[in-house]
């Protein structure tokens, strides 16, 4: 059976994206998939474990739980989009190497949007708010404890004035 | 791709989407925040042949105070009415529910009227509409109805929504009142999923510190949300104690018959009940008797 294609422009980490897409591919599998993006992790693909978490206009949404015909002319950040401009790794992506945030590094994708998206809004917050923000994410490895603080120092640097 | 083919339509008003509706019986969905809905459709739970995108519909995005009401748009957001100035001041029994509510990531796409209308019994939207008896008004291509809160929810994922009806706002009623305070406690097995059982309370005290006019609801214990005036009516005229509290509490586990599943025995959903209760009903006591202190 051909299936109906649908056509749709994204721009994902500041690039103009467009394809033709079946209206029943998610965004986890566009990226993935179609841009070859494979950062954002897909893990349960309904909604429960955070790794797809992706930046969609300034907040952090799941990936798997929206269609990409949804996205016309939206703008997204995943992972990859994080990074330092020249590809290094991030202050928050540093934090998560330095404080052992990550074991198999499965969630990381998804926890490291999370908390960006924290720091962005709420550049020192508390314990509480970081274990809140990632509340959505699921980890089978660090036990959170290592990953909230992997944030706490992120912020320590930031508030330093790392770039 | 996990989800059945379908065809997509995003519209623009939401006439259109009513047309839609009409046109394509119950073969066709609305998709608003996708929270629930995609899910399903991932699982095959729901297979819609047409999806028709309600998320660019300005005209069901308003939040606005309106005579004695606070009128929510049923695609606001989560996030959104989490943050409303309005809301918050008008509303806060909403405000606190919504900390319940999923995630951070869920709330920033998941809406109000997407919550009401998927009618999980242990959701915490439709349990606050129950309990502040809140109107919903429906659409379709021959216009509007209303419904009260209280008489949409049947049971788990069945109202009184038509197929070809589409949510358009929620009336919530705003308690006037100088001394109002409300709480909201839930026992869930992780914060962010859906509770065992949860329950919330708005009370107004006068002056002297009697109660005025109480509202409480218990959800996850029945298969709607159920709001209880009879305790309401119970408090009312009388001051808070925490003797009449427990009264109150349980006459809350009384009133209800919880089914036991693979997560907690209808036992212990009672006893929860019971605890929850007391819980909210002291901290809206509580919340009231800070304000405008005598
Ligand atoms: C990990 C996770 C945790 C969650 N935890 C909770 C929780 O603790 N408590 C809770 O209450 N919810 C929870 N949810 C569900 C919540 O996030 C959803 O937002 C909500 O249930 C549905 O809202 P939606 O806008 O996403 O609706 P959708 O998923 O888009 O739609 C749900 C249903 O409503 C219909 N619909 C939507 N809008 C309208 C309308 N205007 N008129 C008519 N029909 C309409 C759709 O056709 C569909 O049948 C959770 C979800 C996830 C993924
Ligand atoms: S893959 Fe999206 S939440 Fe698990
Ligand atoms: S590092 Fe393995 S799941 Fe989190």
């Amino acid at each position: 059976m051909s299936e109906k294609l649908y056509p749709v422009s994204i721009t994902v980490n500041g690039k103009a994206h467009a394809a033709e897409v079946p209206s029943r591919l998610t965004l986890v599998d566009f990226l993935r998939d179609t841009l070859r993006l494979t950062g954002t992790h897909v893990g349960c693909e309904h909604g429960i474990c955070g790794a797809c978490s992706v930046i969609l206009d300034g907040a952090p949404v799941r990936s798997c739980l929206m269609f990409a015909v949804q996205l016309d002319g939206c703008s997204v950040t995943t992972i990859e989009g994080l990074a330092r401009p020249d590809g290094t790794p991030s202050v928050l992506q540093d934090a998560f190497c330095e404080a052992h945030g990550l074991q198999c590094g499965y969630c990381t994708p998804g926890m490291i949007v999370a908390s960006h998206a924290l720091l962005e809004s709420n550049p020192q917050p508390s314990e509480a708010e970081i274990r809140d923000a990632i509340g959505g994410n699921l980890c089978r490895c660090t036990g959170y404890q290592q990953i909230v603080d992997a944030v706490q120092l992120a912020a320590g640097n930031l508030a330093k004035g790392a770039k | 791709m996990k989800a059945a083919p379908f065809e997509y339509t995003r519209v623009s008003t939401l006439a259109e989407a009513c047309e839609l509706l009409s046109e394509h019986g119950g073969d066709a969905k609305l998709i608003a925040g996708g929270q629930s809905l995609v899910p399903m459709m991932a699982m095959r739970l729901a297979r819609p042949a047409w999806l028709v995108d309600i998320n660019r519909l300005e005209e069901l995005k308003h939040v606005e105070l309106r005579g004695d009401a606070l009128v929510v748009g049923a695609a606001v957001r989560q996030c959104v009415i989490e943050r409303n100035a309005d809301a918050v001041r008008s509303l806060p029994l909403m405000n606190r529910a919504l900390k319940w509510v999923g995630h951070v990531q869920t709330r920033n796409r998941g809406t109000v009227g997407g919550s009401v209308v998927h009618a999980d019994p242990s959701a915490e939207i439709p349990l606050v509409a129950c309990v502040l008896d809140a109107t919903l008004v429906l659409q379709d291509t021959s216009g509007r109805s209303e419904v009260a809160a209280r008489e949409f929810f049947f049971a788990p994922m069945v109202t009184a929504i038509a197929p070809e009806q589409c949510l358009a706002e929620i009336r919530f009623p705003v308690w006037d009142a100088p001394r109002v305070g409300c709480s909201f406690e839930e026992v869930s097995i992780r914060h962010g999923d859906f509770a065992l059982v949860s329950a919330c309370a708005q009370v107004a005290l006068d002056a002297d510190g009697k109660c005025v006019r109480a509202a409480l609801g218990i959800g996850g214990a029945s298969p709607f949300p159920h709001a209880l005036p009879e305790i309401g009516a119970m408090l009312e005229g009388k001051v808070l104690d925490d003797m009449l509290i427990e009264d109150a509490a349980v006459a809350v586990a009384g009133l209800i018959d919880p089914d036991g599943d693979l997560h907690a025995t209808a036992e212990y959903r009672r006893f929860l009940a019971r605890m929850l209760a007391m819980r909210v009903l002291k901290a809206a006591a509580e919340d009231a008797a800070g304000k405008g202190a005598k």
